[in-house]
C-alpha cells in the first residue's frame, strides 16, 4: 500500500523524516532547507509526529542539540546547507568522533562569498573528512527514500556514523515530482525504534553512567581514527545490504553507484546529483540519434567512496569525463581527486577528463553535457588530454582578461 | 549526602574550581547528568580519563562535547529525554567555565535559556582562561593583569569599558526571565549548597555562577583559596545574591564592607595598580552595592 503524491525535494526529506518517527529534530533555518523543517514543525504541531522540535539559535547550536539528543537516545535529525553546515563543522566531527547515529539533509548550496544561494556542492564538500558518510540523491523519491535508508545505515552496529543526505539546492528541493509515499507500517518493518546498546553506543543514562568525550592522549588516539575508518569501509557492505531490504518491501533499489547504460560504453561521465538525470538524458539522446557508445556512471555514495564499484563499471571504457560542481583550489576538483585515487593501481582504466560545471546554481543543461561528451569522444579519438581542467558555461568575457 | 564526586580529578593545588563543583555535584545526587565544556574541569574530570594514572572523579554520567556547547549540547539532552518518556526525576548540570559561559558559549546558553529548557547551568568563574594559561576572557576583572593583557610600557592590564567590574552574566541571565539566577562563591559553600538545593526544586533553566579563584592565575599561595574568595566578597568584589522570578535577594549582606584593597593586595595580577586604579575600582564597587540598595 502506498500513495502516489506531488511533492517537492524538501517534502519528500520530510516524509521521509515522519516515517523514520524520529524523535528529536532541531535545526536553524537557512535557503533552501527552510521548507523541509517548516514540514517537520507541522507534523510535530498536528500530533502526525510525536517528536521534540528545538529551533536552535544557530547552526552550531543544532548540531549541538542533535548531539545532546542522540547522545542520551533519541533518534535524530537536522536539516542544513552552505554556510550554516560551515557553522556545524567542528561539531560534525564531534557527532562522527562520538559514533552518534544522526541524520542530516544537506540542500547542497555554494559558499559565500560571493554571496548566493544557488546550487553546487561546496558545503558538503567541506566535511567530506569529517567521519560522516555522505549519499548524494538525484530526485525527490529518492531523498524520502534515502532519508528512511540513512537511518537504518547509521544506526548499524558496524557502521554507527552520522550520515548526510545529499540533494541539490533549489534544482531538487524546490522541484516537485511525483512520489510514492510508503505506508508507515512497512517502514516500521524496515527501519525499527531506535534501541542504542551501552556496549557499543555513546549512551548517556543515569542507570548505565558512562564518561565520554573524555581527553585522549597520542597512544589512544590513532586507534579511534583506524575504528572510524574501517566503520566507513564497512559501511559499503551495510549500505547494500540495507538498500536490498529496502528493495524487498519498497521495490526501489540505488546501489553505492548506478552505471547507467556502461556496460559497453567507451565513454562514461561521472557526476553526483541531479546532473545525473540530465546526463541520462543526453546518454539516451546519443545512443539513438548518433550511436555513441557513452554512459553515465552515477555516484550515490561519495563517503565511503565506492572504489570497486567505480572501477568495475568505468575500468573498460577508453574515457571517464568526471562533472564536479566543487572545486579543491590549488589541485582541480574533489570527485575527479577521489576517482583518481581509486584507478592509481589499476592494471585497465580510462583516461580521465576533469569537469567543473554548475557552480553557484549556473545551470547544467543538456547542452553542457553534449559538451562534455563531445570533448571526450576527442580525446577517446586522439588519446590527448586537452585540458588539466575544464570550465563548462564559463564566461570569458566577465573575466576581464 | 552521597558523594558523586569521588578521588582521581587531576585539577590544579588550591583549585577553588573543583572544589565548588564538588559542593554542587555532591549536593545534586547519583539522578544527574552533567555535560561538561571544554575548560579546567573539563580537563581535570574527562580529561583525565585516558591517561595513564588518571582516573574518572565522577559515578555520574558525564559527556564533553567542545568549548561552546554547553547550553546546547544539554538542551538536547533534555528535548531527547523528553521525546523517550524519560525525563523524569533526573537533574541535568551544563558546566562551563567564564570563557565557555560569557565568551564563546553566551550564544548557545542565551538559545537555551530563551527557550526555556529544564537544566540548571553551573559558570565557575576563575575570570580568565586558566586552562590556556591565563589569557583575559569577558569576566577578567577591570584592571587584572593576564598574559594577554600584561603590564607593560603602553598598556597596564585589562582595560574594558570601565564602567563595570567585569561582564555581569548573572544579570544578563536574569534578563532573560529565568526562574532562578544565583551568585555563590567557593568561600561559602553553605550559601553555595542551599542556592544549588532551591534550584533543584525549580522547573526551567537555572542559572548558578561561582566565584572560583585560580592560585596560578591570580597570582596567590595554594593555601589561600578560601581567603582570597571570601576577601572578595567581604569587599564587595563579589556579592551573594539570588534572583528568583525576578525578584532579589542579597543571601549575604556584608555587615562592613572592607576596602578593595584588602582583596587586591592578596594577588599578583593586581600588584601593578596605582592609587588611582585602586580608587577607580573602589568606586565601581560602590556604584554596584548603591544599585543593589546595599549599604
Amino acid at each position: 500500500m502506498s500513495n502516489r503524491k506531488l511533492i517537492s525535494g524538501n517534502k519528500a526529506v520530510a516524509e521521509g523524516v515522519r516515517l523514520s518517527e524520529v524523535n528529536v529534530v532541531s535545526a536553524y533555518p537557512i535557503t533552501p532547507q527552510t521548507s523541509i523543517v517548516e514540514y517537520i514543525s507541522e507534523y510535530v504541531a498536528n500530533g502526525i509526529l510525536h517528536a521534540q522540535f528545538v529551533q536552535a539559535e544557530s547552526e552550531f547550536g543544532a548540531m549541538s542539540v542533535c548531539i545532546g539528543a542522540s547522545s542520551v537516545g533519541a533518534r535524530v535529525f537536522t536539516a542544513t546547507c552552505s554556510q550554516g553546515l560551515a557553522l556545524m563543522h567542528e561539531l560534525n566531527y564531534v557527532a562522527a568522533g562520538l559514533r552518534l547515529p544522526i541524520v542530516m539533509a544537506v540542500t547542497n548550496r555554494q559558499l559565500s562569498q560571493p554571496f548566493g544561494m544557488w546550487c553546487d556542492h561546496s558545503d558538503a564538500m567541506g566535511e567530506r573528512d569529517s567521519g560522516w558518510l555522505q549519499i548524494y540523491v538525484e530526485s525527490c523519491q529518492e531523498a524520502l527514500d534515502t532519508v528512511i535508508q540513512a537511518f537504518k545505515i547509521a544506526e548499524n552496529k558496524e557502521v554507527l556514523l552520522p550520515i548526510m543526505v545529499c540533494l541539490d539546492g533549489f534544482v531538487l528541493s524546490h522541484t516537485s515530482e511525483v512520489v510514492d509515499v510508503p505506508e508507515l507500517q512497512t517502514v516500521k518493518e524496515f527501519l525499527p525504534p531506535y534501541k542504542p546498546d551501552p556496549s557499543y553506543h555513546t549512551l548517556i543514562d543515569v542507570n548505565a553512567p558512562m564518561a565520554a568525550g573524555g581527553g585522549c592522549p597520542p597512544a589512544y588516539t590513532m586507534e579511534f581514527d583506524y575504528k572510524k575508518f574501517e566503520a566507513q569501509e564497512k559501511a559499503k557492505e551495510v549500505i547494500k545490504k540495507v538498500d536490498e531490504e529496502f528493495a524487498s518491501l519498497f521495490g526501489r533499489r540505488y546501489g553505492l553507484v548506478e552505471a547507467y547504460r556502461c556496460e559497453d560504453a567507451e565513454i562514461i561521465l561521472a557526476a553526483m546529483g541531479t546532473m545525473v538525470s540530465t546526463a541520462k538524458e543526453v546518454v539516451d539522446r546519443l545512443r539513438e540519434d548518433k550511436g555513441w557508445p557513452v554512459g553515465v556512471l552515477k555516484i550515490r555514495s561519495y563517503r565511503p567512496f565506492p572504489k570497486n564499484e567505480v572501477l568495475k563499471a568505468a575500468s573498460k571504457a577508453k574515457v571517464l569525463a568526471v562533472v564536479n560542481r566543487a572545486i579543491s583550489y590549488g589541485i582541480g576538483t574533489p570527485l575527479f581527486s577521489d576517482i583518481a585515487a581509486s584507478m592509481c593501481n589499476a592494471s585497465q582504466k580510462p583516461i580521465l577528463l576533469n569537469f567543473v560545471a554548475g557552480m553557484g546554481g549556473r545551470d547544467v543543461t543538456p547542452k553542457n553535457i553534449m559538451t562534455i561528451f563531445e570533448k571526450a569522444k576527442k580525446t577517446t579519438e586522439t588519446g590527448v588530454v586537452e585540458s588539466e581542467i575544464e570550465w563548462i558555461g564559463l564566461n570569458r568575457a566577465l573575466l576581464g582578461d | 549526602m552521597e558523594s558523586v564526586m569521588v578521588s582521581g580529578h587531576r585539577a590544579c593545588p588550591g583549585c577553588g574550581s573543583i572544589l565548588a563543583l564538588r559542593h554542587a555535584l555532591n549536593t545534586l545526587g547519583k539522578n544527574t547528568i552533567v555535560h561538561i565544556a571544554t575548560g579546567c574541569m573539563q580537563v581535570s574530570i574527562v580529561g583525565g580519563g585516558g591517561f595513564p594514572g588518571g582516573e574518572f572523579p565522577l559515578v555520574i554520567p558525564t559527556l564533553h562535547t567542545a568549548f561552546e556547547t554547553s547550553g546546547a549540547v544539554i538542551a538536547g539532552m533534555d528535548a531527547g529525554l523528553k521525546a523517550l518518556g524519560k525525563r523524569e526525576g533526573i537533574t541535568l548540570v551544563a558546566i562551563a567555565g567564564d570563557g565557555g559561559t560569557a565568551d564563546i558559549g553566551l550564544q548557545t546558553l542565551s538559545g537555551a535559556v530563551e527557550r526555556g529548557h529544564d537544566f540548571i547551568y553551573i559558570c565557575y568563574d576563575n575570570e580568565a582562561y586558566m586552562n590556556t594559561g591565563n589569557q583575559r576572557s569577558g569576566t577578567t576583572m577591570l584592571f587584572a593583569a593576564t598574559t594577554t593583557t600584561p603590564v607593560g610600557k603602553v598598556k597596564r592590564g585589562e582595560i574594558h569599558l570601565s564602567v563595570k567590574l567585569k561582564k555581569d552574566m548573572p544579570t544578563i541571565m536574569a534578563a532573560h526571565g529565568v526562574p532562578y539566577v544565583a551568585t555563590a562563591s567557593v568561600a561559602y559553600p553553605t550559601d553555595l549548597v542551599k542556592k544549588i538545593k532551591k534550584a533543584a526544586e525549580i522547573y526551567g533553566p537555572r542559572y548558578i555562577h561561582i566565584h572560583t579563584p585560580c592560585p596560578y592565575g591570580w597570582g596567590f599561595p595554594e593555601s589561600k583559596t578560601i581567603e582570597v574568595a571570601r576577601f572578595a566578597v567581604q569587599t564587595g568584589c563579589w556579592v551573594l545574591y539570588e534572583i528568583e522570578n525576578g525578584k532579589l535577594n542579597v543571601t549575604l549582606k556584608v555587615a562592613e564592607r572592607k576596602p578593595v584593597k584588602e582583596y587586591l593586595a592578596l594577588q599578583r595580577r593586581f600588584r601593578h595598580l596605582t592609587d588611582a586604579e585602586i580608587s577607580q575600582i573602589q568606586k565601581l564597587v560602590d556604584k554596584k552595592w548603591k544599585e543593589l540598595g546595599l549599604p
